[in-house]
């Protein structure tokens, strides 16, 4: 299909239709609002329900009940929305109920600022919710990649019955870009999603043939807990073949830029502004920030590379953790940071990278 | 080739809608990649609004570049905001009508346009958006105008009753632009 | 012999109830149960429970069932009802859940006039955490945030919800029943007919508030506890339909 220009809120909500979701619940915090105002128009023409909750926690606790029923269900937020729906957040995880969920973070902490920010990094990668569970985070650096992410995300989130987080931020959400869409899933594939979910989800179940759905977010008993620990925490491990990262001129690089999301692609841009003007510089640009691919910084040839620069938009650095779990002391990290809704600026990018390579 | 743009002025101005209209009629055009950001506060009205516009044949890195190849300036407070980051050798793009302070750099070009007394000329304060999208594409020939003018028909195909006044406008616009080259 | 009465099928024979002697969750579970098998929708029924003492039937209910985040049973049965509009879908909540943590969720929930049965088991106190203070306590009733018992300056007073939602203009049925006495028990159990039976015709929703006891957290016997229900809850809490539409 030709491509369309379209705003990422609403990118990532057409996404999610065409992905099958069919039921998404919501409410209003910028800068993600045409999420819902997209999904309360576009529900409808496809038979799905879009309900604007009193609030995040409710809407969260809808799409636990909605994805508990068998239904591909999505919420969307931003920052301070995010943590309050950390607690359906974490029902979902411990109940194994897939559902999607997109933050288009802004500036923090609390009310923070509605300008665009990668604040929430810890929160999304490390602790969404109480109880030390993970899931998949996507970090799209553009609208297309929103799309393609959001749309696939639903099938990991059935797959592992976990939730999926798409991790992007203010400037993905009302920038507009070029995007070409993948199918509509049709009923047919609908149903047979909600259908392949029968045996656990609460569509009913005559007691005396079958065994009822139980959506149990924890258990009294501490043995049965430990053992839901245990069995999430091997799949998390599983969760290694599905790393994905972009890496680019690592062989002989002498600075290494590292960032993710909407930072991603300004450090992209100033790595071929510096290739072009003889500074060999490469990148390494995690796609899935959890799992996250430490495995990609072995592949840095540290005999060349002089420091590693570390790029986000949060002050301290959050992304830069885990870039030095991956680096491993084999090279100095340097940051090029900034926060609070102001977005990265190439120039600054440049003039670290720059400043690295005289000292 | 990466053309950074950014368009600046009241809200009320048209200015976002100027800019979607470009970024829209380059995807639809060409093969070439583009954004549009808008610069957005908590305000839901009044106040400065101001997008950016990035026309590219690569990747698009920054959305917001940090130095403008064009400027378009609706009012005064925006010109002083903004001049700064037109890079030296850009084209700035006034709304003269209402943009009277001196411009203090000398190593811009200039173009003047009088986009409001025109729009009022016209018995229409809100096409000033239209003409000014004119006025840019007809001076710097970054698309075929006819790909705009389709775009706009397009954006506007709920309104029909508007697309004479939009086309005069813009032409206007096209006219005034091409002729300051 | 002609067999007149046996267990609901919908109580897992072989497990046993982890409630308190003198409870009367295990009665309203089973009236429950027995309402569903009259209306034969056994196999299509959801129950979203609330955190706290509600969750002790989980383990030996036949039936689908969910545990909502504490307060909100409410949004979570919108969202299952939603999916699945064939199913019938009830909450089955306490006090601390509905009137306090998930005051919004029931009151948006009833204003949307979501096409839910809310059963509200109000003990006037927190059991599962041990006797705090509730939305529904009464004024002196003692708990322990409140050792020198519910003080009205301070604490405000019992939050009555049925006449709460009484004030919205989309529920369709409310009503306060008991189960201190037979009678009292039967009218409740067709109380919860009447609000399954309101969803299944499509009505809207619906709630059905018991006033119930709490012999361990109130430091009664059963006995003393039914005393106490006749002669302080229901003075507070009147017994009857608030609305039927």
């Amino acid at each position: 299909m030709a491509r369309l220009f379209m705003k990422g809120t609403e990118a990532v909500a057409e996404a999610a239709v065409r992905a099958g979701c069919r039921f998404f619940a919501g409410y209003p915090i910028t800068p993600q609002n045409e999420v819902p105002e997209y999904l309360s128009r576009r529900m409808p023409e496809v038979g799905g329900v879009f309900i604007q909750g009193e609030s995040e926690v409710a809407s969260i606790s809808m799409v636990y009940g909605a994805a508990s029923a068998g239904t591909r269900s999505m919420t969307s937020s931003s920052s301070p929305g995010i943590a309050l729906k950390s607690e359906g957040i974490s029902y979902c995880a411990s109940a194994l109920i897939p559902m999607v969920y997109s933050n288009f973070a802004r500036g923090g902490p609390g009310v923070g600022s509605i300008q665009p920010a990668q604040q929430d990094y810890f929160q999304a990668t490390k602790a969404s919710g109480n109880g030390g569970f993970q899931m998949m985070v996507f970090a799209p650096s553009s609208v297309q990649e929103a799309v393609d992410l959001t749309y696939e995300a639903f099938d990991l989130a059935d797959r592992d019955r976990n939730p999926v987080c798409i991790l992007a931020d203010g400037v993905i959400a009302t920038m507009m870009e070029s995007v070409e869409f993948p199918p509509m899933k049709s009923n047919v594939e609908i149903d047979a999603i909600k259908e392949s979910k029968r045996e656990w989800a609460l569509v009913g179940h005559d007691f005396e043939k079958e065994k009822r759905a139980w959506i149990e977010p924890g258990h009294w008993q501490t043995k049965d807990m430990q053992k839901a620990n245990e069995d999430a925490a091997a799949m998390y491990l599983e969760w290694e073949k599905d790393i994905r990262v972009e890496e680019y001129g690592l062989e002989d690089a002498e600075i290494v830029l590292t960032s993710y999301g909407i930072s991603a692609r300004v450090v992209k841009s100033a790595v071929s502004i510096l290739r072009a003007e003889g500074i060999k510089a490469g990148y390494i640009r995690p796609i899935t920030v959890n799992p996250f691919p430490y495995g990609a910084y072995d592949h840095i040839n540290y005999d060349k590379c002089k420091a590693v620069l570390n790029v986000e938009m949060s002050i301290p650095a959050q992304f830069g953790v885990d870039v030095k779990v991956g680096v491993k002391d084999r090279c100095p990290i340097e940051h090029c940071l900034c926060s609070g809704g102001n977005i990265i600026s190439r120039n600054a990018v440049l003039d670290a990278a720059k400043k690295i390579m005289k000292g | 080739m990466e053309t950074n743009l950014c368009i600046a002025g009241f809200g009320g101005q048209g200015v976002m809608t100027m800019g979607k209209f470009l970024a829209d009629a380059t995807c639809n055009a060409t093969e070439k990649k583009v954004t549009f950001f808008p610069s957005y506060g908590a305000e839901q009205r009044g106040g400065t609004a101001n997008c950016y516009v990035v026309i590219s044949d690569e990747e698009i890195g920054a959305p917001l570049g940090d130095v403008m190849d064009d400027l378009v300036v609706m009012n005064a407070p925006s010109l002083a905001k903004f001049l700064p980051i037109l890079k030296s050798g850009g084209t700035l793009f006034i709304n003269s009508s209402i943009v009277s302070d001196d411009i203090s750099r000398s190593d811009v070009k200039l173009v003047k346009a009088p986009v409001t007394e025109i729009a009022l000329e016209m018995g229409n304060a809100k096409v000033l958006n239209v003409i000014m999208l004119g006025v840019y594409v007809g001076y710097t020939e970054v698309l075929e105008p006819e790909v705009v003018w389709e775009t706009i028909k397009h954006k506007l195909s709920s309104k029909p009753k508007l697309l004479p006044l939009n086309k005069e406008a813009f032409e206007k616009g096209l006219v005034l632009g091409h002729s300051q080259k | 012999m002609q067999k007149i009465y046996t267990r609901t099928k919908t109580i897992q024979q072989d497990k046993v109830s982890g409630f308190c002697p003198g409870c009367m969750h295990s009665t309203i579970i089973k009236l429950i149960g027995e309402v569903l098998e009259e209306l034969d929708v056994v196999d299509r029924t959801a129950c979203v429970l609330g955190i706290g003492c509600c969750g002790l039937q989980m383990d030996y209910m036949a039936y689908d069932n969910s545990t909502a985040p504490h307060g909100r049973a409410c949004a979570t049965a919108t969202g299952v009802k939603r999916s699945n509009p064939e199913s019938l879908v009830f909450t089955y909540q306490g006090d601390g859940d509905l009137a306090s943590i998930g005051l919004a969720e029931t009151m948006s929930a009833a204003n949307r006039g979501e096409n839910i049965s809310v059963i509200f088991v109000n003990n006037g106190i927190y059991g599962m955490t041990g006797g705090q203070m509730a939305p529904t306590t009464l004024i002196g009733m003692k708990a322990s945030t409140a050792p020198k018992g519910r003080i009205a300056d301070e604490h405000g007073y019992p939050m009555h919800m049925c006449e709460i939602l009484n004030q919205l203009t989309a529920p369709v049925y409310l009503e306060r029943t008991s189960c201190n006495n037979p009678a009292n028990t039967m009218k409740t159990k067709n109380a919860i007919k009447k609000a399954f039976r309101n969803q299944l015709d499509g009505k809207g929703f619906s709630m059905v508030e018991i006033v119930t006891s709490c012999p361990t957290n109130w430091g009664l016997d059963a006995l003393a506890s039914l005393e106490y229900i006749e002669e302080k809850m229901l003075p507070e809490f009147p017994l009857g339909v608030i609305r039927d539409r």
